[in-house]
């Protein structure tokens, strides 16, 4: 199995009708996702690659019994597409959205409070199974089905680290993009858990960079589990160009816990093994099963 | 989008801040009408730029009359001020601002600024303000008080009596604060600010708080639903940036100047960070960040790469692209066919590319379509290593052109 989906679940595509939905619905629908509607507001009645269209995510919901939504909506509008979802109890809402604001973030993340909904990105490449299903925009071409789980804030580098997991001869249970915005939904922590809990997933690799506190929150997380998998991560961004800031008060939160040593500490600590850089990440992961 | 001291006075002002009477000018001789016409017993003349820590480092200077303010005001202006919030050398004063002087009984801090961890807004407060705040918190943490904001109904809400409470404010004091927190926190939601932090917060003679100093920043991509910032966008677009980042950021590429001799093309933020390290790790040293976003262009990207060519100190080209769904590979290899062909005749630099991912192999054939000189590298730490190889060279001598012959 997977983590987040599998092969009951049943995807609709908020801004289904656009061209990028449009676009990137074929390729899923080619990968063999299970896409059962879409959701435009002002539309709902007609088709659109052959799948029904609907006013509101509810009837959607209802109408196709679907169990996760992808949220193709522009940045205008994309915090009211994630909101609504998870009013209609969507337990999956993945987002690909980039530039949404960040206080639309805020209100996104007020409205998951104590709900069963889990939140993908925005600003995400998506989840992708290999085999199962693709819900984003990910480059597929080096993807393969195999047993590491890959959580990643970034997403070309995540295809890179993909196709080197690949060519060492491991493939992946599921690579999952949390986004590269200041506020998201699931964190690198949590795919942490639901990797550990799957019998599918032998090993781990995390791709952060700097600025937040995932990576840190993440090695919390490990620490406090002490998984039996091996783990490895990268972190990018230790020769990043420095940049003004401005006043103190990020000092006083959690950019305190923003640079790449912070993270790479924290991790090493935790038991995680640490990748120098982006050049052997696969191979690392392939020693660490092999129990080199 | 950052803003100056004097803007987001003028900002806050409107949600009810108490700021110093003030004005912003560009010469010595208008900051001493401004004295004269503000008025005051004593002027404070205070360097605009974006960086905190600017009284440490001689950027806020008193004056008791007109004529000093003018003195002060012609020692700043056309100066770099570094400080630890700067890059090292420093940014430039432009222009000061000219302010009445607040006799303060004390100086307290405040600030609105998002946790990433928990997703809210939070509310910060110290009885102790001041410039060296960060050294004397990290001493003594408690010092540092905070609340979390809940957005609703397009403000923030918060228990501002509490936090007053935990700073210790009694009475008139703590209901000045109470009000001003209040004010803030829909200042922050109302205006969209990525930050907003006061400092220091001055308690007044008379009992007032006002903000003696204000950081504000807005966040850009909440912009499209401010159209009365557009204004204070255009002159931040002006006033701010290097013209070769902006003409990047025009062409959906994020870019920024770096001292070293490879310049670097890469699509996506993470992919170019890794880059950068395992370039340095190689023993090289990049001329530049640079992430094409996915909604460039061909042609877009290839202005991307003329800005490279055009950087005189670089030595060798790194081109690292993983094509994704969003941008496939063969893209990106149309703008660099585009830019090289516009630049024949220009000075030859070696380009070593690395490509993987959505039609990476088109690409290639692209590249070749166009007469493309490259060096391929077989893995982005292949070509790594060449890109550091070809800028050890002896520098190239100047040739006709960077395209192949029978082109």
């Amino acid at each position: 199995m997977a983590i987040l989906v599998g092969r009951e679940t049943r995807v609709i595509v908020q801004g289904l009708t656009g061209r990028a939905a449009t676009f990137h619905v074929g390729r899923m629908l080619d990968y063999g996702t299970r896409i059962v509607g879409g959701v435009t507001p002002g539309k709902g009645g007609s088709r659109h690659l052959d799948l029904p269209v609907f006013d509101t995510v509810a009837e959607a919901v209802r109408e196709t019994g679907a169990n996760a939504s992808l949220v193709f909506v522009p940045p205008t509008r994309a915090a009211e597409a994630m909101i609504e979802a998870i009013g209609a109890g969507v337990p999956l809402v993945v987002c690909v959205t980039e530039r949404v604001p960040l206080l639309d973030m805020v209100r996104v993340r007020q409205g998951l409070d104590g709900t069963r909904t889990r939140l993908v990105g925005p600003n995400s490449q998506g989840v992708l199974a290999p085999r199962i299903a693709q819900l984003g925009v990910m480059s597929t071409a080096s993807a393969a089905k195999g047993g590491v789980g890959i959580a990643s804030r970034s997403a070309s580098l995540t295809s890179e680290i993909v196709a080197q997991v690949t060519r060492a001869g491991l493939g992946q249970s599921t690579t999952v993009g949390i986004g590269g915005d200041p506020v998201h939904g699931l964190t690198l922590a949590e795919c942490v858990e639901l990797f550990v809990e799957d019998d599918d997933t032998k090993g781990i690799i995390l791709v952060g960079e700097i600025g937040g506190s995932d990576e840190e929150q993440a090695a919390e997380t490990i620490a406090r589990l002490r998984p039996a998998k091996p783990i490895v991560a990268l972190v990018a961004g230790r020769h990043a160009p420095k940049l003004r800031r401005m006043g103190h008060a990020g000092a006083f939160t959690t950019e305190r816990a923003g640079s790449a040593a912070h993270k790479i500490d924290a991790l090493r600590a935790a038991g995680v093994q640490i990748a120098p850089n982006a050049r052997q990440v696969g191979e690392m992961m392939r020693d660490a099963l092999a129990g080199v | 989008m950052d803003l100056h001291e004097f803007q987001a006075k003028e900002l806050l002002a409107r949600f009810g801040v108490s700021v110093p009477n003030g004005q912003v000018v560009e010469t010595a001789s208008d900051a001493e009408r401004a004295a004269e016409r503000l008025g005051s017993h004593r002027f404070v003349v205070k360097a605009q730029i974006k960086a905190g820590d600017r009284a440490q480092h001689g950027g806020v200077r008193f004056a008791a009359d007109a004529g000093a303010v003018g003195t002060e005001a012609a020692a700043l202006l056309g100066k770099r001020i570094a400080t630890a919030q700067t890059p090292e050398a420093g940014l430039p004063v432009k222009w000061v601002y000219v302010e009445e002087a607040i006799d303060a009984a004390q100086s307290l801090y405040a600030a609105v600024v998002l946790d990433r961890t928990t997703g809210r807004p939070l509310l910060l407060a110290s009885a102790e303000g001041g410039d060296d705040i960060e050294a004397r918190a990290e001493r003594d943490p408690d010092i540092i008080q905070s609340i979390p904001l809940t957005i609703r109904d397009g403000t923030a809400d918060g228990d501002f009596a509490e936090l007053a409470a935990r700073i210790r404010l009694t009475g008139a004091f703590a209901a000045a604060a109470e009000q001003l927190f209040r004010r803030l926190a829909t200042a922050f939601v109302t205006l969209d600010a990525s930050l907003l932090e006061i400092n220091p917060l001055a308690l007044a003679d008379d009992g007032r708080l006002v903000a003696l100093d204000a950081k504000l920043a807005i966040d850009d991509n909440a912009l499209f639903r401010h159209a009365d910032l557009r204004g204070l966008r255009d002159f931040t677009v002006r006033d701010e940036s290097d013209p070769v980042e902006l003409e990047a950021q025009h062409h959906q590429i994020n870019y920024i100047r770096m001292k070293g001799d490879i310049g670097v093309l890469v699509n996506g933020a993470g992919l170019a960070l890794a880059t950068l390290d395992m370039l340095c790790d190689a023993g090289g040293r990049p001329a530049n960040f640079m992430d094409i976003r996915t909604t460039a262009s061909s042609l877009d990207i290839a202005r991307g790469f003329q800005l490279i060519l055009e950087n005189p100190s670089v030595r060798a080209i790194l081109v690292n692209v993983h094509g994704g769904g969003m941008q496939a590979c063969d893209t990106i290899a149309e703008g660099i066919g585009i830019a090289v062909r516009r630049c024949v005749g220009g000075r030859e630099v070696p380009i070593v590319i690395s490509m993987a991912g959505n039609h990476a192999e088109f690409a290639r054939t692209v590249l070749e379509n166009t007469g493309v000189r490259y060096i391929s590298g077989s893995s982005p730490w292949d070509a790594v290593q060449k890109a550091v190889a070809s800028a050890k060279k002896d520098r190239p001598s100047w040739l006709s052109s960077l395209v192949a012959k029978r082109v």
